[in-house]
């Protein structure tokens, strides 16, 4: 299970988790970035906000290497990846977390063989795998469906099961691609929840994709109180800084980047459109 | 409207090829790189080679024996009636039990390949393997390649034993043909030319069928829908593919393996 000294440690060490420098992509339907660049501070997290089709999903894909980017150069806790060798790229995708869309759980395995999935690969001993999987299970109180498959789980129970896989390797950096899509507002607050706890308590810089404009919100103006285990809204005045920042795009190109409250007090028309 | 563009049309079916070279040749070069998957080759060999064996033993068994009918027909005509073991056998061995077992392990495996790996894809659980940093050529495609070859090559040599017997129970209880007869001349007719021919083509047809329900799995594009396509598409590819290639190695291997008569 990731802990908050080892990813500070790591941290100290890196100078930024994700540097974008003018990275460009298009497809056959024209570009859907341009020369976008910006970086994520260790210890950050970065939500990307944008109507459907503005390459927010793209940015994750991009940065996970999984797409290469037509022009521009892309660093992944300091290296480029732009030029990686698939095979570097494996290697580099074993530091980084990510949830997608749907969760993507193997719908063949059980949701323990899901959690497990990367320590299977690395050959981690059984006793070791089956205690982590406990635990990264119990951080999205989801220890009791250790023998389901993923089909028999509902939609908000897929995502957490996804964030559990995605966390049992202690990643540097945490990818979320709208973790809280099609989820009813309780469910989602659920998730949201475990990001902030990922977030406060194990201090894992990470990439936030939503639509969900009131989940962001949720994210940047509360902290999670681990001796309540609950989240809480952050005073007015407090002195908190919960280290999120918002990055908003339009037309290829990132438009906005700041804090919640200087995206709140945007005059942008376009902005303050996106947010009523 | 859009518009036919033949050069369009062209590039995309060069990329393709050139998609489906790399994975082809990915899949065997994988073989010399870490990790190896042997518990997924294991469990693929049960899959693709216990599953097929019913569908296996059935066609190879009413093939022989309806060939034994069909050629005891003509051979009558010219008095050579206990000749028929030896027409079963070198028809079986040399082309119709590798030619129709491949048929029928790239109906059953190169569609159950496209559909598990398109439905893989089309919900994002490549991605997720790849983003677990597993390689999915390694993990997914190599494994049912090699499988394939493996259990194809065995199961041919079940679908000629089996097509022998078909044979030989058309020629004894319908024919009036002694047993050791036709066994006899049956046995007698092989080369070892005709072996290695009948058993060098399972090898290919294997490759075939796994390279190409993985190929058209992986490129599934569009739901639940381009699953159904790329499921048709790897059947009909993989089918058509197993009888060129026939031809083609058949001619290549009476060059390279002459049968001596």
């Amino acid at each position: 299970m990731a802990n908050g000294e080892q990813n500070e440690a790591v941290s100290r060490k890196l100078k930024q988790t994700i540097v974008f420098e003018k990275v460009s992509i298009g497809f056959e339907g024209g570009p859907v970035l341009e020369e976008v660049s910006f970086s994520l501070e260790p210890g950050e997290t970065k939500i990307l906000l944008g109507v459907s089709g503005s390459g927010k999903t793209l940015i994750l894909k991009l940065a996970l290497g999984l797409i290469k980017p037509d022009s521009g150069q892309i660093y992944v806790l300091d290296r480029e990846i732009t030029r990686m060798k698939e095979d570097d790229l494996f290697a580099l995708r074993r530091m980084i977390g990510m949830v997608f869309q749907e969760g993507a759980l193997f719908d063949s395995l059980t949701v323990e063989e899901n959690v497990a999935y990367r320590l299977y690969e690395e050959r981690v001993a059984e006793e070791e795998i089956r205690r982590r999987v406990v635990e990264a299970l119990r951080f999205v109180e989801l220890e009791h469906t250790l023998d389901l498959y993923p089909s028999e789980l509902s939609g908000g129970m897929r995502r957490r099961v996804a964030i559990a896989r995605a966390i049992i390797s202690e990643p540097h950096v945490l990818f979320y691609d709208s973790p809280t899509a099609g989820l009813d507002p309780v469910t989602s607050t659920t998730i949201v929840e475990l990001l902030v706890k990922q977030r406060d308590v194990y201090k894992t810089s990470a990439l936030l994709v939503t639509h969900r404009l009131q989940d962001a919100y949720l994210m940047a103006t509360h902290q999670f109180n681990r001796q309540t285990n609950r989240m809480e809204a952050i005073r007015e005045g407090g002195q908190v800084d919960v280290h999120t920042r918002f990055l908003m795009l339009r037309d290829c190109r990132i438009i906005f980047h700041g804090t919640a409250a200087e995206l709140a007090n945007s005059p942008d028309p376009y902005m303050r459109e996106y947010l009523s | 409207m859009e518009f036919f563009s033949p050069s369009e049309f062209a590039k995309d079916k060069i990329l393709a090829v050139q998609e489906y070279a790399m994975l082809a040749w990915h899949s065997l070069a994988n073989l010399l790189r870490q990790p190896r998957y042997l518990a997924d080759m294991l469990q693929q060999a049960d899959v693709i080679g216990v599953g097929s064996l019913p569908i296996v033993i059935l066609t190879g068994f009413f093939t022989g024996a309806v060939l034994a009918l069909q050629s005891a027909n003509s051979l009558t005509r010219f008095g050579a009636l206990s000749f028929t073991g030896q027409l079963v056998s070198l028809s079986m061995v040399r082309e119709l039990g590798p030619v129709l077992t491949g048929l029928m392990v790239a109906g059953r495996n190169a569609s159950g390949m496209a559909s598990e790996l398109g439905s893989m894809q089309v919900t994002e659980q490549i991605d997720a393997m790849r983003a677990l940093g597993t390689d999915p050529g390694k993990k997914l495609v190599t494994p049912r390649v090699v499988s394939t070859i493996v259990m194809l090559f065995f199961l041919t040599v079940i679908s000629d034993l089996v097509g022998l017997t078909g044979g030989s129970m058309v020629a004894v209880l319908l024919l009036r043909l002694d047993s050791n007869e036709y066994w006899n001349y049956a046995w007698r007719s092989l080369s070892m030319g005709d072996v290695i021919q009948g058993l060098a083509k399972p090898v290919f047809f294997g490759f075939i069928i796994a390279s190409i329900g993985c190929y058209y799995g992986l490129s599934a594009r569009g739901g639940t829908q381009g699953v159904g396509r790329a499921t048709t598409q790897a059947v009909v590819a993989a089918s058509v593919l197993i009888l060129v290639v026939d031809f083609f190695l058949t001619r290549l291997l009476m060059v390279i393996v002459p049968v001596a008569r």
